[in-house]
C-alpha cells in the first residue's frame, strides 16, 4: 500500500510542476504567444475621445522580427496613406499630405498615435518581455472568469529608458496571454496605463488577441479599443518594404 | 492795474523769467511724464486686445477651463452660426475669428529632408474673408520686411527673426508639424509669403500668421471655433463697457446651470454638474482674458500714485518759487506799505502776479511737455535692443499718448501751486507793524 502511495505521489509530482510554472517561464510562453517572427495584419483602432465622439482607424502592418515593422493608414480619408516605418529604435512617419518623412524619436515616442490611448512605442512594440524585465509571481486571481498568474515585472539592471518601468500582468493560466496589464512608471507607483484583452482568438494551435483596450491614465479620453480584424503568422515579406525609401511608394 | 504789474513784472525780470521758467520746467515734466505713462498703459492694453483678447473673446465654457494649454478639441461647434448671431445681436462690435496653435516649422532640403526644425506658435486669422478685419487690425502692412502679404490659400508669413534662425527664403515651402483636434499627428506644407515683424519680441521669435481657414484645415477643425474676439469701435479698452457686455451676453447665450453657480471657481463649476454643456459660448472681457485685471487695477493706482507725486513735487517746487519771489520783494513790499498802500492791495497784487506768471510758465509748459509727448506718439522710443530676451507682450517702440487731460493737467502744479506759494509767503505782509516797517527800511 505504501509503495503504491509513493509510485502514485512520484508519478504526480512532474504534473505539480508541470501546473505551477515559475515566472520566467511564465514570461517565455507570454513571449511565444505574443511576439511575432513576421506577421501581416489588419486592424481597426476605435478612439473615443473626451468630447465621447468615436474615431474609427484602419491599418494594415506588417512586422519582422522584433524590431522592424511598418504600419499603413487605410482610413478615415484624412489618414490614408500615413505610414509608420519602425527600423531598431528609429520611427519614420511618412504623410502623403505634406509628402514628408519625419523622424519620430526621443519623447515623442511616447506621444498619443492618433489621439488614441497608444503611444508610437506601443503601436509598434514587438519585443520581448524576457528581454527587458525580471518577472516575479506574485498571485494568483480571476480576471475575465479565466483564472491568471499574477506577475509584477521589473526592467532589468542596464535597461535604460524604457516606456514602463514596471508592469503588474495578470496571465491566462491556460492560454498564456496578458489578459491585463497595469503599466506603471519608474517610481512603481504611478500608473500610467491599463490594458486589456476582451476577446481571444485561436489560429492554429496560437492564442492570440483579438479586441485590446487601451486607457492612458494621464489623457482625458475613454480608452480606445483596438480590434485585430485579421492575422497572418509567418507571411513572407519583402526586406524592401521596410525601408525609408518604400515609403513614399 | 494788471497792466501796470505785467509791466513792472517784464521789467523786473527777477521778478518774471525765472519763475516762469521754473514753473515751465515744472510742467513740461509733469504733461511729458503723464503722456508717457498714458502712452505705455495704452500700448500694453491695445497690444494685448490686437493680438490676445479682443476687447471681449468667446471660447466655449470647456475652452476656457483649459485655455493656457490651447484646447482646440474643446473649440465652440458650428462657428460661423455663432458669428452670424453675433454680428446681428452685437452689432455695434467687430468680431473677428481666432485660432492659436502650436507645432514644429520644418524646413526641408531639395530631397524633402528635414534642414532646420524650431518650435512655434501660429496664430490662424481671417486673411479673405468679407470680415477679414483682422488683417487692417495687424497692421501687416507696415510690419512686413520682405516678400508680400498672404495672396492666397497657403501662403503664411513668418515672424522676420525665425526665418533667419531657420534658414528659410522667401518663396520656400515649410512643413508646420501640429496634432489635429483628434489627437492625430498633423503634417501640413505652407509657402513662405513673406517675413514680418511684429514689433513684440517673443511674437519675433517664434510666430507665425495663417489664414484661418488653412489652419482649421490642418487641425481639422471644421466649422469650430477656437476663439471669436470682439472689438468696441474705440480707439481704446473700455472696461466698463466690456464687463457691461459679458454680463448680458453670458446671461443670455452661455449655460444657465453653470452660470447659476457662481460659488465655485471656474473648472470646479464646470465639473459640478453633468447637465452642464461644456461646449456653450462664454464671454471674458480682455483684463479677466489676459489675466491683467490685478495687474492694470494696481497699475492705475500706480500710474495715479506717481502722477499725483510728480505734481505734488512740482507744487513744492513752485511753492518754493512762490515763497522766494515773495521773500526777496520783503523791502519792496514794506515800501508800498510806507507809502501807503493797503496790505490788501499788496497782498491782491501779489497774487495777481502769481497768477500771471503760473499762467504764462503752465501755458508754455504744457505745449512743451504736448510737443514732447506728440514727438514720443509719433517717433517713440526704441527699447529693442534692451527687450530682444523679453517674454512680456511689450511692444519694442514704446510710445506717449496724449489724452485730453494731458492738456489740462499741468494747470495744477503750474498755478495752484504757484498761487498757493505766493499766498502763503504774501501772509507776512498781514503781520506788519508801521514801526518796524520803518526800522527795516533803515537797513
Amino acid at each position: 500500500m505504501r509503495t503504491l502511495l509513493s509510485i502514485l505521489f512520484m508519478g504526480s509530482l512532474p504534473g505539480l510542476l508541470w501546473a505551477q510554472p515559475d515566472a520566467i517561464e511564465i514570461l517565455k510562453r507570454v513571449d511565444k504567444q505574443m511576439v511575432t517572427e513576421s506577421a501581416e495584419a489588419t486592424a481597426t483602432m476605435i478612439i473615443t475621445n473626451r468630447r465621447g465622439r468615436e474615431t474609427r482607424i484602419t491599418s494594415k502592418s506588417w512586422s519582422k522580427g522584433e524590431t522592424t515593422s511598418l504600419v499603413e493608414y487605410l482610413s478615415p480619408a484624412r489618414e490614408k496613406g500615413v505610414k509608420m516605418l519602425r527600423m531598431e529604435d528609429v520611427l519614420w512617419m511618412y504623410t502623403p499630405q505634406a509628402d514628408r518623412v519625419i523622424q519620430i524619436s526621443g519623447h515623442m515616442l511616447r506621444q498619443s498615435v492618433s489621439g488614441s490611448d497608444l503611444s508610437y512605442e506601443d503601436m509598434v512594440d514587438n519585443g520581448k518581455l524576457l528581454d527587458i524585465y525580471d518577472a516575479a509571481v506574485v498571485g494568483e486571481d480571476t480576471f475575465m472568469d479565466r483564472p491568471c498568474y499574477v506577475l509584477r515585472l521589473r526592467a532589468k539592471e542596464g535597461v535604460e529608458d524604457i516606456a514602463y518601468a514596471q508592469r503588474k500582468v495578470w496571465v491566462d493560466k491556460v492560454r498564456y496571454l496578458p489578459l491585463k496589464e497595469e503599466r506603471y512608471a519608474k517610481n512603481g507607483t504611478t500608473l500610467l496605463k491599463n490594458f486589456e484583452i476582451r476577446e481571444v482568438m485561436q489560429i492554429g494551435d496560437r492564442w492570440y488577441p483579438k479586441e485590446m483596450f487601451f486607457k492612458d491614465v494621464l489623457a482625458n479620453g475613454q480608452g480606445t479599443r483596438y480590434i485585430m480584424d485579421d492575422i497572418k503568422f509567418g507571411v513572407d515579406i519583402p526586406d524592401y518594404m521596410f525601408t525609408k525609401a518604400a515609403l513614399r511608394e | 492795474m494788471f497792466r501796470f504789474l505785467m509791466k513792472g513784472m517784464l521789467r523786473d525780470r527777477h521778478r518774471s523769467l525765472l519763475p516762469s521758467i521754473v514753473v515751465t520746467l515744472g510742467v513740461f515734466m509733469t504733461v511729458g511724464m503723464f503722456a508717457y505713462m498714458k502712452g505705455v498703459m495704452g500700448d500694453m492694453l491695445n497690444n494685448t486686445a490686437r493680438l490676445e483678447s479682443g476687447h471681449v473673446k468667446i471660447t466655449s465654457l470647456a475652452y476656457r477651463s483649459e485655455v493656457d494649454i490651447l484646447p482646440n478639441d474643446l473649440a465652440m461647434e458650428d462657428g460661423p452660426a455663432i458669428l452670424a448671431m453675433l454680428r446681428q445681436d452685437y452689432p455695434q462690435l467687430s468680431w473677428s475669428e481666432r485660432i492659436k496653435f502650436g507645432g514644429l516649422l520644418d524646413a526641408f532640403d531639395e530631397n524633402r529632408e528635414t534642414r532646420a526644425q524650431l518650435g512655434v506658435g501660429g496664430i490662424g486669422i481671417d486673411l479673405y474673408g468679407p470680415h477679414a478685419d483682422d488683417r487692417e487690425r495687424w497692421d501687416l502692412k507696415s510690419g512686413l520686411r520682405a516678400g508680400t502679404l498672404p495672396q492666397k490659400p497657403g501662403d503664411i508669413l513668418m515672424a522676420e527673426k525665425l526665418a533667419g534662425n531657420m534658414g528659410v527664403s522667401v518663396g520656400e515651402e515649410v512643413t508646420l508639424i501640429s496634432s489635429t483636434v483628434n489627437g492625430s499627428m498633423s503634417l501640413q506644407n505652407f509657402h513662405v509669403a513673406g517675413f514680418i515683424e511684429f514689433g513684440i519680441p517673443p511674437m519675433d521669435r517664434s510666430m507665425i500668421l495663417a489664414d484661418l481657414n488653412d489652419v482649421k484645415r490642418m487641425l481639422d477643425m471644421g466649422d469650430w471655433s477656437s476663439e471669436i474676439l470682439g472689438f468696441f469701435p474705440l480707439p481704446y479698452y473700455d472696461d466698463v463697457l466690456a464687463e457691461a457686455l459679458t454680463d448680458t451676453f453670458n446671461a443670455v447665450q452661455s449655460d444657465p446651470i453653470f452660470m447659476a453657480n457662481d460659488t465655485l471657481n471656474f473648472a470646479a463649476n464646470l465639473d459640478h454638474d453633468d447637465r452642464i454643456d461644456r461646449f456653450a459660448p462664454y464671454m471674458v472681457s480682455m483684463l479677466d482674458d489676459s489675466n491683467m485685471r490685478d495687474y492694470f487695477g494696481y497699475a492705475t493706482k500706480a500710474g495715479s500714485i506717481v502722477s499725483f507725486v510728480m505734481i505734488f513735487a512740482m507744487g513744492i517746487v513752485l511753492w518754493n518759487t512762490g515763497l522766494m519771489g515773495a521773500i526777496r520783494r520783503y523791502a519792496e513790499m514794506g515800501l508800498r506799505l510806507a507809502v501807503g498802500e493797503s496790505k490788501g492791495h499788496v497782498y491782491r497784487s501779489l497774487l495777481v502776479e502769481s497768477i500771471g506768471v503760473g499762467l504764462v510758465g503752465t501755458v508754455i509748459g504744457t505745449l512743451l511737455g504736448l510737443g514732447l509727448g506728440y514727438y514720443l506718439q509719433e517717433v517713440g522710443i526704441n527699447m529693442g535692443d534692451m527687450m530682444k530676451d523679453s517674454t512680456m507682450m511689450m511692444p519694442t517702440i514704446i510710445r506717449a499718448r496724449i489724452t485730453p487731460e494731458a492738456f489740462y493737467i499741468g494747470f495744477f502744479p503750474g498755478v495752484f501751486a504757484t498761487l498757493l506759494g505766493a499766498g502763503l509767503s504774501g501772509l507776512r505782509i498781514f503781520k506788519r507793524d508801521t514801526a518796524s516797517l520803518f526800522k527795516e527800511l533803515e537797513t
